[in-house]
């Protein structure tokens, strides 16, 4: 079971951040996959984190509300994970495909806040590729609250991910960070983007638990 | 002294004729008509941070030539619902459940600036919407992108980044600044340096909203110029060379225009479609069919002749 579950505002829409584990000190801060959910329990990997395990519901999934007529982009998501740095402050992050790619984002765009990023396998970690895919455009019926968001799966699973953008972001973190490995690729699956950031100089790889400690 | 009056003409622009909206997967997108209703269907497509009302002059000329001409505000823009979330591909989305909603056949399109960038992309995966396309200064490319050197573009990108997540965190406190017609006509003008105050003026009246402290522009607030992500102007080449119908590109080769993509005749020549056309002119700015709306009608008129 969820230890409890809190929203968090954003815009219009309502955010859902979920609790796995109580506990002092920074939270490691859970991104699930496309088209996933946050955990209902507390995954064994995080048992080296003695602090807070939280987990939060992308906009569309889970409990969090679905927007009226898609427009996701993985920029637009930070803009989510913001919302939990604004009301809990400082984190360090674990990724699972889609989440691994916007947590490396939000690592680079809010540095003072994001204390380490693991970047980990799971849905939607490749998008569209380094180069826009075929295009494809259709209008789907008026979602509701289908979740996960129809919307959310059709234009974030086609979001071209260049290699020398998701460079930029690590750029960013390593010139800002404390900390001398901010940034940690656990993923065995590596996209081009992934490919990429784990060949970076200031980047280094580990297994998924020894990621976590590595932060604790 | 500021005028009292809420009101401004500008010499031939004209109100449209019929207003309505199309629904885009629950997202209701204002949409204005000028013409015959039983007339051809030219659709227009306005850039960034225009709204439909913008083509007050140019549509009326181009219905006046026996067009029904239709335009619509983008998410966020004009009369248009404000969105949870903004992006290209959503507008392009739009722009396909306007159209659909406009006509099963095919029509002419024409989008400025950006609205010219998304419908290149929109026609790649759906050519058979158009019977022919016209784009005005809305073709990208990569030859002309500022020239900065990598350090500089972090640089940009990251000031762009805190800026877009300190606005998005605020959205519930944003709203567009008030003032006056006046006022506000000269905040524009940065963007539209080379169009009149009388146009600008004009423009606030119709794409602005006025409230007990004045008059503010309609579009969501939490938009801003630039915006972030990975999108490269020179993506839209392919999209160009891949077109087949009709085409007729127009660049502005006003150098020192703040809006545009500065895009040259030898950047684009190589990538247009077999038999398309390409027009370029170096002393027309950005906003062509507004700083020369009679000149840019009749050069559409004359390439749309064949196909009336």
């Amino acid at each position: 079971m969820t230890s409890s579950m809190e929203f968090l505002v954003n815009g219009s829409l309502r955010l859902a951040l979920h609790t796995l584990a109580e506990g002092e000190g920074r939270p490691l801060l859970l991104l699930h996959g496309l088209g996933e959910q946050s955990p209902m329990s507390r995954p064994e990997w995080t048992s080296v984190w003695n602090g807070p395990v939280l987990a939060l519901d992308f906009t569309g999934h889970g409990e969090s509300d679905v927007p009226v007529s898609g427009g996701y982009t993985p920029e637009g998501l930070m803009s989510d994970v913001d919302a939990v740095l604004a009301e809990r402050g400082p984190v360090t992050i674990v990724g699972r495909g889609f989440g691994a790619w916007v947590g490396l984002l939000v690592a680079g765009a809010r540095t003072s806040h994001v204390h380490g990023v693991v970047l980990f396998d799971g849905s939607g970690a490749v998008g569209g590729g380094s180069q826009p895919p075929t295009p494809y455009v259709n209008v789907l019926p008026a979602s509701g609250t289908t979740k996960p968001d129809p919307y959310a799966l059709l234009e974030l699973s086609r979001d071209p991910r260049p290699p020398d953008y998701a460079l930029d972001y690590v750029r960013f973190i390593l010139e800002d960070s404390e900390i001398e490995n901010p940034i940690v690729v656990s993923a065995r699956i590596r996209p081009e983007w992934l490919a990429a950031v784990a060949s970076d100089i200031g980047v280094i790889e580990l297994p998924l638990e020894q990621a976590i400690e590595s932060f604790a | 002294m500021p005028s009292t009056d809420q009101t401004r003409e500008f010499p031939g622009a004209k109100a449209p004729e019929r207003t309505g909206s199309i629904d885009s997967s629950g997202l209701r997108l204002a949409l204005n008509e000028w013409g015959d209703p039983d007339a051809p269907v030219l659709a227009m497509v306005h850039g960034g941070f225009d709204f439909s009302r913008t083509f007050d002059v140019f549509a009326p000329m181009i219905a006046e030539a026996g067009w029904r001409v239709v335009a619509w505000d983008a998410r966020g823009h004009g009369d248009s619902d404000h969105a949870h979330m903004y992006g290209w591909s959503a507008d392009v989305r739009d722009h396909l459940a306007a159209i659909q909603s406009i006509s099963s056949e095919p029509i002419v399109l024409l989008g400025h600036s950006k609205g010219g960038g998304q419908l290149l992309d929109l026609l790649d995966g759906r050519p058979s919407l158009a019977k022919a396309f016209v784009n005005l200064d809305g073709l990208p490319s990569q030859f002309s992108s500022p020239d900065v050197n990598d350090r500089e573009r972090r640089r940009m990108r990251r000031a762009d980044l805190a800026s877009g997540l300190d606005r998005r965190r605020r959205r519930n406190e944003l709203s567009r600044r008030p003032d006056t017609i006046e006022g506000l006509a000269e905040r524009r003008q940065p963007m539209n340096p080379r169009l009149s105050s009388e146009w600008l003026e004009y423009l606030v009246t119709v794409g602005a909203r006025h409230d007990d402290e004045g008059w503010r522009w309609k579009i969501d607030p939490v938009l801003h110029l630039g915006g972030f992500g990975p999108w490269r102007p020179g993506w839209s080449l392919d999209h160009l060379a891949a077109l087949e119908m009709p085409f007729l590109g127009v660049l502005s080769g006003v150098q020192d225009d703040p809006m545009g993509w500065k895009s040259r005749h030898g950047d684009i020549e190589p990538y247009l479609p077999p038999g398309g056309r390409l027009e370029y002119y170096d002393d027309i700015g950005h906003f062509l069919h507004i700083e020369q709306s009679r000149f840019i009608a009749d050069l559409v008129l004359e390439f749309l002749e064949p196909l009336r």
